[in-house]
């Protein structure tokens, strides 16, 4: 009895994938940070100030494809509009950083950012009110999202859209944000969106130390969520989740309110996009209305599945190859890239079903079965 | 056709106003019948699945209920737990809930568990986590996040694993489960859920004979404590645990009884019996 409640409590710990992630994940951005600062740039093991800030970008595209494995990998959720939640905490972000230029603005107005000057704009719209305080646009980047995946995701699950047409819609929002943000009248930018920012908390932008310190930040907010969501998906709420993806019928009739705990998880995936690109906005000094394009959406699923859905690192992983491989390959043939990704999620979902994550389990299935069928009295004997 | 309903239903004079009834405090069966359903109908592109459908079940009674094909065994059931919604009628737990302003989520809190046809366990979870799920708790949010096991719900795990004889399995995925196994997971799982009354939906489809008579000793045993209504093809099985049958036949009673006397009753024959025969 002890020991069987000794491996209860082990169950629920902190186990498996969480401490290996963190060590290597939190191992390597120091490696690059100090690679960065310590070494010069002659030395063999300086990292450049690019490769900084695309290792930074990278990660925050690593965390938008951990917001997606969670409401698509363990709930079957297959949102393809978290570029929309991801677009809207950047704006956020870049809404303070705009507000931070202050009159170092080609117009020099202390209050107006450049756009609105441009647009004869006089007063600054209630929307932007606010935002010249860190704490409070910190607070939108994951209300917004937050809010609006709430109500989206209250009207969706509450009517029972699953499947396709929950994809069909999602799409549909980024694609309708899209549009917004185009239009001028908006008051963010319209198609330029937001750049030219200067400075953030008062460090500059440009300072190789802000850089190295973004991707700190980054590199400790992906573990910290990665932490926070294996633990959550590691809780009786995380068991009801996998439940529902896997007979949602089954678990209302169990008495889970399923409508409540896919808006909970939806809401909760939505702020982590947000986060995601609240990161990624001051690292690459813009973002724009481009960010909401339903492709954008569709390529962040391509991360997850390449990586393999359901596991958390794998999602981690795909990102991160995906995104090198496009960087690679953009520069070699540009044109190019867009065939690649269709070829690499066709061959993924034919080939790899599980993704890389599920590579290992596949290869040694497959050896076992070998093993079987060259002893076949010995599969009959345990079944 | 739903506002014509609720008017009628507005004037009912033998009962006050919902809104006027005191929140209802557990389910009250001072009249020892603890399901009343009247004047069910349900039809579905003008075929009748339930035809004024009308059956009481008492507290703690093993009823059986059989029938051919599309008699409205199954369609009883989905109305009765809320995946359905019927067209007129009524559907009362004990004297004062109406289960049909219920959503299925509020109908299992209240104490109805139900058996499926085919077995639909969670697959890709272990055994002993499909019944940490349907375990007797809390089922909002919050508490969900926040539960953890006690001593004494593992203890009433391990009862139960012991009972459905999948103690081996503990820690097995349920997907790995033999058919039959999966059955007796799922009955696992309502006893659990600790249910005041069980609709059961085939559960003897696909086991072996010695596993049927498991089965059997066990739906008998849960008699008394919790009101079970089983649905049955197997009539050797309906034999050896029923006391009470009822025959459903195109969407409504067609005999009740026990077997003696449904095996007599010269309608039975005709269209239920005489088949086999």
């Amino acid at each position: 009895m002890t020991l069987w409640q000794t491996f209860l409590s082990r169950r629920n710990s902190l186990g498996s994938p969480v401490l290996p992630f963190v060590t290597i994940l939190l191992g390597l951005t120091a490696l690059a940070a100090v690679g960065n600062l310590w070494f010069p740039p002659e030395s063999a093991l300086h990292v450049s100030t690019y490769t900084i800030t695309l290792l930074g970008k990278y990660l925050s595209f690593a965390m938008l494809a951990l917001a997606v494995d969670i409401v698509w990998g363990y709930c079957g959720i297959l949102s393809l509009g978290h570029g929309a939640f991801f677009a809207l905490g950047g704006y956020a972000m870049g809404m303070y950083l705009m507000r931070q230029i202050g009159s170092r603005g080609v117009y020099g107005d202390p209050v107006l950012p450049d756009f609105m000057v441009f647009l004869d704009w006089d007063v600054l719209p209630w929307y932007w009110l606010g935002m010249d305080q860190f704490w409070f646009a910190m607070l939108m980047v994951l209300l917004v999202p937050g809010l609006l995946a709430f109500v989206f995701g209250w009207l969706a699950f509450h009517s029972r859209v699953t499947g396709v047409y929950l994809s069909i819609i999602t799409q549909a929002l980024t694609y309708a944000l899209m549009l917004a943000f185009f239009r001028n009248e908006m008051g963010f930018g319209g198609n330029n969106g937001l750049t030219d920012f200067k400075d953030l908390l008062g460090f500059s932008l440009q300072a190789d130390t802000t850089r190295v310190a973004l991707l700190i930040s980054t590199a400790l907010i992906l573990a910290g969520l990665f932490t926070l969501t294996h633990w959550v998906l590691k809780t009786r709420f995380g068991k009801v989740i996998e439940a529902i993806r896997d007979g949602e019928p089954r678990v209302r009739f169990l008495g889970y309110r399923t409508d409540r705990y896919k808006v909970a998880l939806f809401v909760y995936s939505a702020m982590i996009a947000g986060i995601a690109g609240a990161l990624y906005v001051p690292q690459v000094g813009i973002i724009n209305p481009g960010e909401f394009a339903p492709l954008n959406s569709i390529e962040i699923v391509v991360w997850v599945a390449v990586g393999g859905r359901g596991t958390l690192y794998g999602a981690v992983i795909g990102a991160l190859l995906v995104n090198y491989a496009k960087t690679r390959f953009t520069a070699l043939m540009p044109d190019g890239w867009l065939f690649m990704l269709g070829a690499l999620f066709v061959l993924v979902t034919l080939l790899l079903p599980k993704g890389l994550a599920g590579l290992y389990g596949q290869l040694s299935t497959s050896w076992k079965r070998d093993q079987t069928d060259q002893h076949p009295p010995n599969k009959e004997a345990t079944s | 056709m739903m506002a014509k309903n609720s008017a009628s239903e507005l004037m009912r004079r033998d009962q006050v106003w919902p809104f006027l009834q005191p929140a209802a405090a557990g389910i009250n069966v001072d009249k020892n019948v603890i399901l009343y359903i009247e004047d069910l109908n349900l039809s579905f592109d003008g075929f009748k699945a339930l035809n004024n459908l009308n059956l009481y079940i008492n507290d703690g009674e093993l009823r059986c209920l059989i029938g051919a094909n599309g008699a409205g065994k199954t369609t009883l059931m989905d109305v009765i737990t809320g995946k359905t919604q019927c067209d007129s009628g009524t559907a009362y737990f004990g004297q004062t809930i109406n289960l049909l302003n219920y959503s299925e989520a509020d109908i299992a809190e209240l104490g109805i568990g139900r058996k499926f046809q085919k077995p639909t366990v969670f697959e890709a979870q272990t055994v002993f986590d499909n019944l940490e799920l349907a375990l007797k708790s809390n089922k909002r949010l919050l508490p969900t996040l926040l539960a953890r096991l006690s001593p004494s719900e593992i203890d009433r795990i391990d009862d139960v694993l012991a009972t459905i004889g999948l103690t081996d399995m503990r820690f097995q995925q349920a997907g790995a489960l033999s058919h039959g196994q999966k059955q007796w997971l799922e009955i696992g799982m309502l006893l659990v859920s600790e249910p005041r009354l069980l609709l059961i939906d085939e559960p003897v489809a696909g086991m072996t004979a010695e596993e049927t008579e498991r089965t059997a000793e066990l739906l008998t045993s849960l008699a008394g404590k919790h009101t079970v209504v089983v649905v049955e093809h197997d009539m050797e099985f309906v034999r050896s645990i029923a006391r009470t049958v009822t025959v459903l036949h195109q969407g409504s009673v067609l005999a009740e009884g026990s077997m003696d006397e449904i095996q007599s009753n010269p309608n039975v024959i005709q269209v239920y019996l005489g088949e086999e025969a």
